[in-house]
């Protein structure tokens, strides 16, 4: 096994010394958008689309610039300025792991940018919603690029605001304002384990960067470790949607289409797969109990996700269940050690693009559908959007794995370790694949084949050329990419200096014909078989059938919402209402008491001002005798 | 000796003092209140004759004067009262109450 090599200070010029140029761009592009407002209106979405690109080309040159350097100086640190003094110096680290993660951000995002050009050229607010999307690559480039966990942060809350402005794009609908509002407060609930943590971090080691962290983690004890870990775990499972904070993925599909592909599936979900192999050096040892219970929440998220996928009719929604079940596989595989972050690393990248692919084509679906979502009213469309058709159906066999596509190489390699290092969740990993193969096909078969079951004003077309073009290098990625960074461990080799990796001679080998991989195969293909019995061959009701026990179980996200609601909201509610009762009959009880004592007193004592004159002069009178009795008793007259 | 003309005076400030309280009219309480300062008055000047001295004497002028400042005053008080609610009992002007 080797470990991750030394960060170094970076010291020449080059592209490398100007990386943060990647995440000032679009910062620039979303303030001139958002601060001149409907001055841009009219060249708002080029902008957002140029930023976007410029950081891409960055990224591509800071990439070659890095692979230029020796393996022993890969990991380069930039600094950039003193944030809190004696505390958190800012900067960036280029190191292969990063540089990855901003290559698939700005990469995929760019495309989706383009994408959205077509999609919502109808939208008036089309300025806004570019400027939202470049801060969102804004927030999660600095979220991957930052060498220290404050900086990490920073991006995290970033993509958060985000997100959130994004789901909520179409405020009007209530339905979108309350999935923004559950995804910003599902996620707090991850941030705060993250916070937690980073408090532990700072009191046990004095430091937030990750190039110190390293020679000072064996200072703690284990359980500090653990804790460490564990709360980052919760932290992740915010970001990731892991259970148990899934529920929040499923409803953020209300916001528009290309952000449901770009943060929701490609990109800043994948930001808790980041935390947790850039963390790995320092909190996640193999083996530990946090490294087991991060393999343990892929696994069950793997199983959930597929499980709800199959009972989705919304398009979206099924493919948000997929996303929530392949981040599941990623974390399984970060669970696993240096052995197991390429393979998760290489799922993320190939899923960011074959999931990317497959929204935007769900988006064009629905772009040429009046902006139907369901399924059920879909039906032999293939003939009419013969590009889109053909790029989903790319990247859907990428994502059931068939052989030499991306999502094969990748899930396979995922599969392959676990079963190795935990073959109980290994074994589990292989049934969600073929649930995958499952629920992706009856995707495909009620969307693509079958009858025609559109409502009565539907014309389907294909979309024009600004969506299409997105989709097919998407789905040219889908096909290529996987194979090219598994075989000859391209990834593990690269990521190495960054992440650690078994030493040359223990290099795992892909096996074409392993047991848990033909399982795997034997598997999907049954999945797909009865998704085509159930949904190509037979007729496909346009209302969705009652359906049994387990159907409703999925279709109501295996009750997790029921399950917050029973187990926090109405305890929450009741937990105000006693706080309210209390401050009514309580708090405003005692002051309101005493104000109604005074009153009622001075109400009783006003009656002696009778208005006689005379009464005055007695009570004169009479305290004038009271003194000069006084003044005669004390004797000092 | 001069015991005589304090007994005097206390009896005249009784008189004047149960005058203010029990009579109506306010004329009459005036009156009253004109005959406790003049009690005073003469207190003041047994006073000054016992002990030798002229501080009494000074003051019972200084009384006179506010007196008869106070009766312009409440003299022209007391007529506007009685031109307006044709009373000049004291007990009818009781207006400024709870």
């Amino acid at each position: 096994m080797e470990s991750p090599v030394e960060i170094v200070q970076h010291t020449a010029g080059g592209v490398i010394g100007v990386s943060w140029l990647m995440i000032a761009l679009p910062l620039l592009g979303a303030a001139i958008l958002l601060i001149l407002g409907r001055v841009t209106n009219r060249w708002g979405h080029l902008l957002g689309v140029a930023m976007s690109l410029a950081s891409f080309v960055v990224a591509v040159l800071a990439f070659f610039e890095l692979i230029g350097l020796p393996e022993a100086q890969r990991r380069q640190a930039v600094h950039l300025w003193e944030f809190i003094p004696g505390m958190v110096d800012m900067g960036l680290l280029i190191d292969p792991l990063s540089i990855s993660f901003a290559l698939l951000i700005t990469g995929v995002g760019s495309l989706i940018h383009i994408y959205s050009i077509g999609y919502m050229a109808h939208d008036s607010d089309r300025r806004r919603f570019f400027a939202y999307l470049n801060l969102f690559v804004a927030a999660m480039l600095l979220l991957v690029l930052a060498d220290n966990y404050v900086g990490l942060f920073i991006g995290w809350e970033g993509v958060g605001l985000a997100s959130y402005l994004l789901i909520g794009f179409w405020q009007f609908k209530p339905s979108a304002a309350v999935a923004a509002k559950k995804a910003f407060v599902v996620n707090r609930v991850g941030d705060f384990g993250l916070l937690v943590g980073m408090f532990i971090i700072w009191t046990s080691f004095g430091t937030f960067a990750f190039a110190d962290l390293g020679a000072q983690v064996g200072t703690a004890s284990q359980g500090t470790v653990t804790a460490i870990g564990l709360l980052l775990l919760l932290g992740a499972c915010g970001k990731s949607a892991q259970l148990p904070l899934q529920s929040w993925l499923l409803d953020a599909m209300e916001g528009p289409t290309p952000v449901s592909a770009l943060i929701h599936a490609a990109t800043m979900v994948t930001a808790g797969v980041y935390l947790v192999v850039r963390s790995g050096a320092f909190f996640f040892e193999p083996g530990s109990p946090q490294a087991l219970a991060v393999a343990i929440v892929g696994a069950a998220t793997l199983l959930a996700g597929a499980i709800i996928g199959c009972a989705k009719d919304d398009i979206k929604k099924g493919l948000a269940g997929s996303t929530m079940s392949q981040i599941g596989y990623m974390m399984l595989g970060a669970g696993l050690g240096p052995a197991g972050y390429a393979f998760a690393i290489g799922h993320l990248i190939t899923h960011g693009f074959f999931k990317a692919d497959m929204f935007l084509g769900a988006g064009s679906v629905m772009h040429g559908m009046n902006d139907e979502v369901d399924m059920r009213k879909y039906g032999g469309l293939r003939k009419y959007m013969p590009l889109t058709f053909a790029t989903f159906m790319v990247g859907y066999l990428a994502i059931i794995g068939f052989p030499l596509l991306s999502g094969y190489f990748t899930k396979d390699g995922i599969i392959e370790t676990a079963v190795h290092e935990q073959p109980v969740l290994g074994w589990l990993a292989v049934l969600g694949a073929g649930i995958t193969g499952f629920y992706m096909s009856r995707m495909v078969f009620m969307t693509f084949f079958g009858e025609k079951r559109w409502a009565e004003d539907a014309h389907p077309h294909e979309s024009p050329k600004v969506m299409t073009i997105p989709l097919i290098v998407l789905s040219i990625g889908s096909v290529f990419l996987g194979g090219y960074l598994i075989l000859s461990n391209r990834l593990m080799v690269f990521l190495g200096p960054a992440t650690g990796r078994p030493s040359d001679a223990n290099l795992p080998e892909f096996h074409f014909a392993s047991t848990p991989g033909l399982t795997t195969l034997a598997l999907v293909a049954v999945g797909a078989g009865f998704a085509w019995m159930r949904y190509g061959k037979a007729t496909v009701p346009v209302v969705a059938p009652r359906g049994s026990f387990l159907t409703t179980f999925a279709r109501r996200d295996l009750y997790g919402d029921a399950l917050n609601e029973s187990l926090f909201m109405r305890p929450g509610q009741w937990l105000t209402r006693i706080a309210v009762f209390f401050d009514n009959r309580g708090i405003d009880g005692v002051v309101n008491g005493l104000a109604a004592g005074i009153g009622g007193t001075s109400g009783r004592l006003r009656r002696i001002q009778t208005g006689f004159a005379r009464t005055y002069a007695l009570s004169i009178l009479i305290g004038a005798a009271l003194l000069t009795g006084a003044l005669l008793l004390v004797g000092n007259i | 000796m001069t015991a005589h003309y304090l007994v005097l005076s206390g009896l005249l400030f009784a008189i004047g003092a149960l005058g203010v309280l029990i009579r109506r009219n306010a004329i009459v309480v005036f009156m009253c209140v004109e005959l406790m300062l003049n009690a005073c008055n003469l207190a003041f000047v047994t006073f000054a004759r016992q002990h030798g001295n002229l501080e009494g004497q000074i003051i019972a002028f200084f009384v006179m004067v506010v007196a008869a400042a106070e009766v312009v005053v409440g003299l022209a008080i007391i007529v506007t009262i009685f031109r307006t609610r044709r009373s000049a009992s004291v007990d009818d002007a009781n207006l400024l109450k709870y």
